[in-house]
């Protein structure tokens, strides 16, 4: 009745996964008993649940990721605290099968839910202000992809409790995360949850290069369209052209898994190099999907704050698609070491070197923005800052484990953990900081606190590099990754100035979260009342902030790059526009109705509960058919309704 | 999935290097449809490596030139192709509002992808009967992979069909049913040209 599922999924032996879960729980309930008290459910389930418009589904990807990272952070601490201690005769606090699981989920979730629903999150809600247009080409099946990313995290959040997680870390490589090695449920809670955010995912990526290609404000040529959006562009192609690929390879393990297949088991011709290949076919574009948005976020960033227009502006084109073709050249690099001979591994290696000359063209644009601008230092510029230094550093360490012979040596070492991490950390995470900071002010319409804000890039910075500059050297010392115990006593001292690192990066996390506090207690002061707090150069801060639903009362007409700019230069536009009527999309709950199905077919598919996935999959089925015959989908909002609204925005006094 | 779309206000033809403003939405929801066949491409094109790589691994079991009938295959290929053809006709039939013309091709597409959806399942169960089930080795689990998902994709788009011509029947030619079938027909396309990489690499050169 309950496939594999029983009382002894829950881990009742295990005082620490229970207070994490008592705790968690705790708050879970506290939260939904504020909500429910204060009457809060219709509000949220009119304007964000069941909300289709992508500033507020932009909004709650952020969110996700920033709550992920705190779980994300947790599991990291805790490795590090483990690897401090644990060393020569004490074994620390972490039994092996437990750490197995934190390193597992570590990655699985920093990659999965963290870094892609926060940049994911910007380009929902920026792509579509920054082109000028309304919304995204298919705004509900924007919500979808949402919602089955909310799900996957969920499910991941869900082996914490019941069952455990995967052992296979986050590439989960057979043979030992086939049947065989790892016959619990561990390694099914990866696969569904990692494969029902990957359909969001991928969703996503058809969104918005349909968006991007196919709806810009009239006049906006490609090359007139701001960095942000071509970055964008290029990684929803990447997702488009990878994610499926990792879609095959994980339905492969599961074929395996689940009805005996033989694609990569030890016997009957299977093929375990196979999987490695095709996960980093993926992995690797996966990458720069993370990345070149942060890269767009940096040209945003230094353009406005420096008071110049981006050097180069169509240089920082070809060097953003330059980057997009490459990134499917080179994923043999993270297995040199499988024994392809010298002429792969040669290509391989040249292949990955070259990916730094696009990449180098881009740190000198940033340059050369900045260069004799007018800066004003503000928390995103001084990410930017930060990210220019850290980022060629790590981009410096990479070129170096490109060479196959060094690769050899550093291999699945420290030295490796310490440069994806730099370059992750320095690049997407601090392009999502910088992101936040900077776009805030136009999601909520007051500007955060630029006093904590600086004080957390500080903490994030020193942290970053005391956290891991030691990882680098225990690498060379010969010191693997993945190490639950220290068995060489003079590699503590290097780790316990990592765990000190790590307590630094909380303190920036700290940092946010007061920076928040503070900033929601003064927004009456910090309000944005021009709709342009920066002096910025692109369409998105043409409209008011918070913009409104339909975010152009008239699609504004572009001439030139930096289009906001231009319009500036020239004086606004001085006579009132007709404004006429504008068709929006309705709300709708298919997204959350979806996505809550996909969660019961995800759990029952992990404990082997056949019936309730089959009632699910047929739930799903039944949703999309009725919402498929339904029609009436959009909703109209007066021409008398929008001339109210803006001139209020515009201080012009009741329409006439 | 079906897809909603925004009608955004009425601009000229976006053309050229797309200047004039947001596309019409029938330009919109086709080309998103196509990104959405492209992704859909790889992820068929990941199947087709793995049984490129593994189609020699067949551990002792038989191989494909003792496994595969050409003849029903051919019989099998010409349903599909047909079955597409048939689907060309209705777009037109549908195009022009014939409302009996397109019934009459329904019947045939539908017919003749069923019949390609019957030979197939029938051929998978001769196979499996004779203990040469899919994880009998790894060159028939990606050989079951590679052809059973196209068969799930066929299997998908007939009773997708049968929702749009109920459409048809209950709501005539509007907009939006004439947008949804027009992405069905891209679906129904696209699988033929996916099954033509499928009969030339695993039928004809397995068959060997």
């Amino acid at each position: 009745m309950l496939g594999r599922l029983s009382w002894a999924a829950i881990p009742l032996d295990q005082p620490l996964p229970l207070y994490a879960m008592g705790v968690v729980g705790i708050v879970i309930l506290v939260v939904l008993g504020i909500v429910t008290v204060k009457g809060w459910w219709p509000y949220l389930w009119r304007e964000w649940i069941t909300s289709v418009d992508h500033k507020r589904i932009g909004v709650m990807y952020v969110i996700l990721g920033l709550v992920m990272l705190l779980r994300g952070y947790s599991d990291a601490i805790m490795m590090r605290t483990q690897q401090a201690i644990a060393v020569g005769d004490a074994q620390g606090y972490l039994p092996p099968d437990h750490y197995d699981q934190i390193f597992s989920a570590h990655g699985t979730i920093m990659i999965f839910f963290v870094a892609m629903p926060l940049v994911i999150g910007l380009m929902n809600f920026v792509v579509p202000l920054q082109l000028g247009v309304r919304d995204v080409a298919f705004p509900t099946l924007n919500s979808v992809s949402f919602w089955l990313t909310a799900t996957g995290s969920l499910l991941i959040n869900v082996s914490l409790v019941i069952g455990s997680f995967s052992r296979a870390s986050w590439w989960g490589y057979p043979p030992l995360s086939e049947l065989a090695f790892s016959p619990d449920e561990g390694v099914d809670y990866y696969l569904w949850s990692l494969q029902i955010s990957g359909i969001g995912t991928l969703l996503t990526g058809v969104n918005f290069v349909t968006t991007i290609l196919k709806l810009r404000a009239p006049g906006m040529l490609y090359f007139r369209m701001p960095v942000f959006c071509w970055t964008a562009l290029a990684a929803n192609m990447l997702i488009v052209a990878a994610f499926p690929v990792l879609t095959a390879t994980f339905a492969m393990l599961l074929l395996d898994r689940y009805l005996g297949m033989h694609f990569f088991t030890n016997e009957a011709g299977g093929n375990q190099m196979m999987y490695a290949n095709l996960f980093w076919a993926w992995g690797h574009p996966e990458v720069y999907i993370l990345v070149l948005p942060a890269f767009g976020v940096f040209s945003e960033v230094a353009a406005t704050f420096s008071g110049k227009g981006l050097f180069s502006y169509r240089s920082m084109v070809w060097a953003t698609l330059g980057i997009c073709i490459l990134s499917f050249m080179v994923w043999l690099h993270h297995f040199f070491t499988m024994g392809a001979g010298a002429d792969v591994n040669s290509v391989f290696g040249i292949m990955s070197s070259i990916i730094a000359v696009p990449t180098g063209a881009k740190v000198f644009n940033w340059l050369f923005t900045v260069f004799r601008g007018r800066i004003v230092f503000t928390t995103p510029i001084l990410f930017l800052i930060g990210f220019m230094i850290t980022f060629v550093l790590g981009g410096l360490t990479g070129v170096l484990l490109a060479v196959p012979p060094v690769d050899f040596v550093l291999h699945n070492s420290a030295f490796l953990v310490a440069h994806f991490h730099h370059v992750i950390i320095g690049g997407v995470v601090f392009g999502a900081l910088a992101g936040i900071n900077y776009w805030f002010p136009k999601a909520f319409g007051f500007t955060l606190d630029e006093g904590w804000g600086k004080a957390s890039f500080w903490c994030w910075l020193i942290g970053f590099y005391l956290a891991f500059m030691p990882l680098y050297v225990l690498g060379l010392m010969g010191m693997t990754r993945r190490l639950q115990h220290i068995s060489d006593p003079s590699w503590q001292p290097l780790l316990l100035v990592a765990e000190a690192g790590a307590i630094v990066i909380f303190l920036g996390i700290l940092c946010q979260i007061v920076q928040l506090y503070v900033s929601i207690r003064t927004r009456e002061s910090r309000r944005d009342l021009t709709g342009d707090p920066w002096n910025a150069r692109t369409l998105e801060w043409a409209t008011s902030s918070p913009p409104p639903a339909y975010n152009f009362a008239v699609l504004p007409s572009v001439e030139t790059i930096d289009a906001f700019w231009e319009m500036k230069r020239k004086g606004l536009a001085a006579a009132e526009p007709a404004y006429q009527a504008i068709e929006m999309p309705r709300n709708s709950p298919i997204g959350i109705v979806i996505a809550f199905f996909a969660f019961f077919v995800g759990f029952s598919l992990i404990w082997q509960i056949w019936w309730i996935a089959i009632l699910g999959l047929l739930a799903i089925a039944i949703t999309i058919l009725v919402f498929g015959w339904s029609e009436d989908r959009e909703r109209e909002i007066p021409a008398s309704q929008i001339a109210r609204m803006e001139r209020a925005r515009l201080g012009l006094g009741r329409p006439a | 999935m079906t897809i909603a779309t925004v009608d955004f206000v009425p601009t000229e033809l976006a053309r050229g290097r797309g200047g004039g403003g947001p596309a019409p939405t029938r330009t919109v929801v086709a080309y998103g449809f196509w990104i959405f066949l492209l992704s859909d491409f790889v992820l068929f094109s990941g199947l087709f490596a793995a049984y490129a790589v593994l189609s020699d691994n067949t551990a002792g079991g038989p191989t494909g030139a003792e496994l595969f009938n050409l003849r029903s295959v051919f019989i099998e290929t010409m349903c599909l192709l047909f079955s597409s053809y048939a689907c060309g006709l209705g777009a037109l039939s549908a195009e022009r509002r014939r409302l009996g013309h397109f019934y009459i091709s329904a019947v045939f597409t539908f017919g003749l992808g069923a019949a390609f959806l019957c030979i197939e399942i029938s051929e998978f169960a001769g196979m499996v009967s004779k203990g040469d089930g899919p994880s009998r080795s790894a060159f028939l689990s990606a050989f079951f992979t590679l052809v059973g998902t196209h068969g799930a994709h066929v299997t998908a788009g007939l009773i997708w069909f049968i929702y749009m011509v109920a459409q048809v029947a209950a709501k005539g030619f509007r907009p939006h049913v004439l947008r949804r079938h027009l992405c069905f027909s891209l679906f129904w396309h696209a699988l033929d040209i996916v099954w033509v990489g499928v009969f030339t690499l695993v039928y004809l050169m397995g068959a060997r």
